[in-house]
């Protein structure tokens, strides 16, 4: 048992991309390899997909050694809002 | 040229239009996410040159320091890195990748 918590990876991406929302969903029945996540944030804005993604990858670039699952969805505020409704 | 060199990669990305990196082969993914890479494009109808990171660790850690991108599958079209499985997908669902597609002549 070496894996992350769902709230140090929801902390941890709140904290360096300034997301107004992070959703995390443990895949792995705990043990902590396997993760999906939502990230909102303004920082994405003017962004193409894999520029997005690389912000995330470099944030999480320790914890995705270890991590053997990695799924993720990145979202401007305003597309956020425009999915909720 | 050594297997998992940069000057590797740029050779096998010169050779075809659309180049994948993944765990197993198209015929028997060993992954999820690269099954679902295979999917899709099987849907586009794509022709892909798919090389099975599980059988050389050179290309496995080769790749991702090639790309700077720390996951497998890895898709590349025109000798650009276009992203991973979650990048596909979604490129997918919103029409992007029969765009990209069709820059490089690939009509799906």
């Amino acid at each position: 048992m070496s894996g992350y918590t769902q709230e140090y990876i929801q902390e941890k991406l709140t904290k360096e991309l300034e997301a107004t929302h992070v959703g995390v969903e443990d895949q792995s029945d705990g043990c902590g390899a396997k993760f999906s996540v939502v990230v909102v944030s303004p920082k994405f804005t003017g962004k193409p997909l894999l520029q997005r993604h690389r912000l995330v990858n470099g944030v999480l670039q320790e914890e995705l050694k270890t991590i053997h699952a990695f799924s993720m969805k990145t979202l401007t505020p305003e597309q956020w809002e425009e999915q909720q409704k | 040229t050594q297997v998992g060199s940069k000057e590797y990669f740029d050779k096998l990305l010169a050779d075809h239009k659309v180049v994948v990196f993944m765990k197993g082969t198209p015929h028997m993914p060993r992954c999820g996410f690269s099954n679902a890479v295979v999917q899709i494009l099987r849907m586009h109808g794509v022709e892909y040159d798919a090389h099975n990171v599980l059988e050389d660790e050179n290309v496995r850690q080769g790749i991702k320091e090639y790309s700077e991108w720390p996951t497998i599958p890895q898709v590349f079209v025109n000798g650009e890195f276009m992203g991973g499985c979650d990048i596909l997908l979604q490129m997918h669902q919103n029409g992007e990748l029969i765009e990209e597609l069709q820059k490089v002549g690939i009509t799906s």
